[in-house]
């Protein structure tokens, strides 16, 4: 029997099918196919994990698990959600899977000298989760070395389709259980110096022609959960020029242990987070990298991005992400409120003496 | 906390060798010891970027008919709603001035007639424009009809038997006033499009930064600005004669251009010299009537008057043609640029906003031209005229025995000049030697004394207590004083070690070997591939830019000339820097930052290049270069 196949890299040249990939897998393949410097890496797609679930047997048990289950019960929809994932964390991988994942793992780590680490994040079809688009929500495993590692966590997103939270959130909007699935990226990890995120536009007032971007040392998890005070850098989108300079307290760096092979948390000395943490050149770098995956995908972005120190100059930006902006979108630079309209002598008069009125 | 203030203007004496200086100039330019109060009340900046050095007494015509006329028009002419003219003084021979704000109750009073009056300049722009033409040009005309030549022994025969009753004394005195008041008249025109040149660009100005909050200045410039303009033509001119030269086979004519005589004979007597000389007579009028200068300075050179600045410029733009270089303007660049910037933006509004948007910028860009070709008019082609008018009447009194040196004139003021005349008709009426040998000798040493001592002290930014805000217009856009750049005078600047902040003037990053330069006379130290650093640039300098990868001014806002001319040639440049030219050395590296305003003084440049297209060619020669000076040292 023929099945949607259980792999995509990035850079296959295939079609980003959203319901096989999941928004995030969805979305880089995109951006790989844009020309877009994403680190490499590659997707397990939805028929991958529905294949898991059939060859498990435990479609029946989760159906009768969640009928009927009430989400103010909170004692009960955690019992649930704990047996499931233990149900998905515990089942083998269908040995035709598991020998394809090897594989692609492999494929990947063949691009390289030396093994490199990656990540594994989950990659949820749109509506199956809660704020399925908003940064930090979805599972996401760093700096794995190893396939055991990397199959672990594999199943690890899988699970997440059934926490507490996901329950409960599809119970209260009438999400049907049947036909949930879930996509997995594997993706080469980036060795982040610096690392952030970029929205082009103001969030502050909906300017359209801004891009502001945060940044701090390290990879960019702390900055996405808001776990350090990030600079804060406003870009003009058409001129690519500073406007607005901000230095934050980037007390902290996410960064990797070479010994423990795993990743530490570091306090970051006084003289390096009193300065802005990119340079003039590197801010024009991602303003410009973030004004192309808004042209690319015709609407605002939410990008995140690193600058990876194994990288030469001019190479090291990467685009980890890059979604439609949610939040303002719908507010264009046109709802921000004007004094001067119209044209011609009676609104040169109006500027004049609105000038005259800033004393 | 104490508000923080520039010295009071009388409180600042110069060196003892200036002592007496206020009596060079009229009473009403300086700063009177019985009006302490009212003038310690006012906040004054110093207008370095039209007067970078002491102005000799003769000279203060200048910034008189400039600075008045400007106020003209705001004030009795358009009856600017919020803006009167802007007071000027001199002071230890630099020239301060104060805007003078309409007071707050008759504002509105001024609405209606300023919509009329400013509304039929709008609504009838290129007629009237076409006018105005007809106007400085009649002006120019009747200026190079003067005349100043000695007075005869005898009153010709013929307007004797004639019967014309009159002596030459007569055209004398009348030509003088002629040239004072045909000068006065031709700075009236300067400003009858020019203020509303700026309040149109301010118009779309504030509606961009409203609707694209913090906007670059630099973005609403480039929309606006326009590429094909005369102020650059005299420059283009020089490419065109340039080219021609090497078509013809005359390259190797332009060895030693110091000597123009020489260069044009050399280049007579070549088969194809007459189909050279023909286009490079054409070309000078009215394109040399170009200074190197700014047109406010006796001293100013302009190219009809020293051939070997255009045949200099001329040889340079062979070499580069020779060695393969594009010299020709990005003009399809910047078109391309222009348009790109205009559609992102416009793309963003509503459409409400578009058409506002358009109509605005639409205006803009017709009023625009005015703003940078009236200079090649006033500043460069009047003023030529009628600096050379002047130095004949100082040459011709020299050679009465007024004075010792052909150009003392100028440390005359006008009214002294005036008496001068009078003295030398009278002594030439009562048939006795006039008085002026006998006086003014001794007087110009003492003046030449004072002016030498006053030159060399650097002048005060400003003077007195700022206002909290800087809001009056024509300050903020033609001067560049902003809150910020006040800030930086007075030291607030948060600007580390070695980094300069300025107006970010026009967009790109280059870095190379500083030139400093105080003077277009030192233009011909201009290497290849050196950021020039100036107090202040002038227009005139477009050939030089040509060589130059960056340019850091200490004065001068968005609209200043150097930014334009940066602007025209796609290179970077920061003005507005307040003090780079004096701390920084030539020969030091930097890096000039235009879409964020720095320079930095670069310890170990072979790091951290980051250049702008434009220069990027330039790098490779430029670093070679530097290597090798470093390893010579």
């Amino acid at each position: 029997m023929t099945h949607a196949p259980f792999i995509q890299f990035f850079d296959d040249d295939v079609a980003p099918a959203h319901d096989l990939l999941g928004g995030k897998c969805a979305s880089l393949v995109a951006l790989t196919k844009a020309g877009m410097p994403v680190p490499p890496g590659f997707a397990i797609t939805t028929a991958a994990y529905d294949a898991f679930i059939h060859d498990a047997g435990i479609e029946a048990d989760i159906h009768a698990l969640l009928k009927d289950l009430d989400p103010n019960d909170i004692v009960e929809v955690d019992r649930v959600s704990a047996q499931l994932r233990s149900e998905i964390t515990s089942r083998p991988v269908p040995p035709e899977l598991h020998a394809i994942t090897l594989a692609a793992y492999e494929s990947l780590q063949s691009r390289f000298d030396s093994p490199v680490p990656v990540a594994v994040r989950s990659s949820a079809t749109a509506e199956d989760l809660p704020d399925a688009s908003f940064a930090g929500q979805q599972d996401t495993y760093l700096w794995l070395l190893g396939v055991k590692d990397v199959t672990e966590h594999i199943r690890a997103c899988w699970a997440s389709l059934y926490t507490s939270r996901a329950i409960i959130y599809r119970l209260k909007n009438n999400i049907p259980n049947e036909g949930l699935s879930m996509a997995v990226a594997v993706q080469k990890m980036v060795n982040a110096r610096v690392a952030g995120v970029a929205i082009t536009m103001d969030p502050t007032n909906g300017d359209r022609s801004k891009i502001v971007m945060e940044a701090a040392y390290g990879l960019g998890e702390l900055v996405v959960s808001g776990q350090v005070t990030p600079d804060n850098i406003t870009v003009d989108k058409v001129m690519l020029m500073v406007v607005k300079r901000q230095i934050g307290d980037k007390h902290a760096e996410l960064v990797p242990d070479l010994e423990s092979k795993s990743l530490v948390e570091l306090e970051v000395p006084p003289e390096r987070r009193d300065r802005l943490c990119i340079s003039d050149a590197e801010i024009t770098a991602i303003a410009a990298i973030a004004k192309k995956a808004e042209k690319h995908f015709k609407c605002p972005q939410d990008i995140e991005w690193a600058l990876d120190r194994d990288l030469p100059d001019g190479e090291n930006l990467l685009l980890l992400q890059s979604r439609p902006e949610t939040v303002f979108s719908s507010t264009a630079s046109g709802s921000i409120p004007v004094t001067s309209a119209g044209f011609g002598i009676e609104s040169i008069t109006k500027s004049l003496m609105s000038q005259a009125g800033k004393a | 906390m104490t508000e923080k203030s520039f010295p009071s203007p009388y409180d600042q004496k110069p060196s003892d060798a200036a002592a007496g200086w206020k009596d060079l100039y009229a009473y009403n330019l300086v700063f009177q010891e019985n009006r302490r109060e009212v003038e310690e009340a006012k906040f004054w900046f110093c207008d370095s970027q039209h007067w970078p050095t002491v102005t000799k007494p003769f000279e203060t015509i200048g910034f008189e008919f400039a600075v008045s006329c400007l106020g003209q028009y705001n004030s009795r002419h358009l009856l600017i709603p919020p803006a009167n003219g802007i007071e000027f003084r001199i002071h230890n021979g630099y020239v301060f001035m104060s805007p003078v704000g309409v007071p707050e109750s008759e504002i509105a009073a001024r609405v209606p007639q300023f919509m009329q009056r400013a509304g039929h300049y709008f609504q009838n722009w290129e007629t009237l424009l076409e006018q105005w033409q007809g106007k400085i040009r009649g002006t120019i005309d009747e200026l190079n009809e003067l005349s100043f030549e000695a007075l005869p022994d005898a009153v010709p025969v013929e307007d004797v038997l004639s019967g014309k009753g009159t002596g030459p004394n007569n055209e004398l005195l009348g030509n003088f006033d002629k040239l004072i008041s045909l000068t006065y008249r031709a700075w009236q025109y300067h400003f009858e499009f020019l203020n509303l040149g700026y309040v149109a660009y301010l118009d779309f100005f504030t509606f961009c930064k409203e609707v694209f909050p913090g906007i670059p200045d630099q973005a609403v410039a480039k929309m606006v600005q326009g590429v094909d303009m005369e102020l650059f033509r005299p420059d283009d001119e020089l490419k065109k004669l340039a080219k021609l030269a090497v078509e013809l086979g005359l390259a190797d004519h332009f060895g030693d251009t110091e000597n123009p005589d020489a260069t044009l004979a050399a280049i007579a007597a070549h088969a194809n010299g007459s189909a050279w000389l023909a286009a490079w007579a054409e070309a000078q009028d009215p394109w040399f009537n170009f200074t190197v200068g700014n047109g406010f300075y006796a001293h100013d050179k302009y190219w009809m008057d020293h051939l070997e600045l255009p045949l200099g410029y001329i040889k340079d733009y062979i070499v580069r043609v020779q060695t393969g270089h594009n010299i020709d303007r990005p003009v399809e660049e910047l078109v391309a640029e222009r348009d790109r910037i205009t559609e992102e933006y416009s793309e963003l509004l509503s459409p409400e906003q578009l058409e506002a948007f358009q109509g605005k910028l639409g205006l803009a860009r017709q009023v625009y031209p005015y703003v940078e070709n009236h200079n090649f008019y006033i500043e460069h082609w009047t003023m030529g005229v009628f600096w050379r008018k002047a130095r004949q009447l100082s040459k011709m009194l020299h050679e009465q025995g007024f004075w010792p040196e052909a150009n003392d004139m100028f440390y005359l003021r006008r009214d002294e000049v005036r008496e001068t005349l009078f003295d030398y008709v009278t002594g030439w009426g009562v048939g006795a030697p006039a008085i002026g040998p006998d006086y003014w000798p001794a007087e110009v040493a003492r003046r030449r004394i004072i002016v030498d001592a006053l030159s060399t002290e650097r002048p005060q930014p400003a003077l007195n207590t700022p206002p909290a805000v800087i809001t009056e217009p024509f300050t903020l856009m033609l001067w560049g004083i902003t809150s910020d750049q006040i800030k930086n005078w007075l030291g607030e600047s948060d600007a580390p070690e070695g980094e300069f902040r300025g107006m970010a003037a026009s967009s790109g990053v280059a870095e190379g070997p500083a030139r400093v330069i105080s003077s277009s006379d030192q233009l011909s130290e201009v290497q290849d591939g050196e950021i020039l650093v100036a107090p202040v640039t002038a227009p005139s300098w477009g050939p030089i830019f040509g060589k130059i990868r960056a340019t850091v001014t200490d004065i001068g806002g968005m609209m200043s000339h150097a930014a334009i001319v940066c602007r025209e040639y796609g290179m970077p440049a920061v003005t507005g820097t307040g003090t780079a030219s004096a701390q920084i050395q030539t020969g030091q590296w930097l890096r000039v930052d235009g879409n964020n305003g720095t320079v930095t003084i670069v310890e170990d440049h072979e790091h951290d290049l980051t250049l702008a297209p434009a220069a990027a060619n330039q790098l490779d020669t430029a670093l070679a270069s530097a290597h090798l000076e470093d390893s010579h040292a």
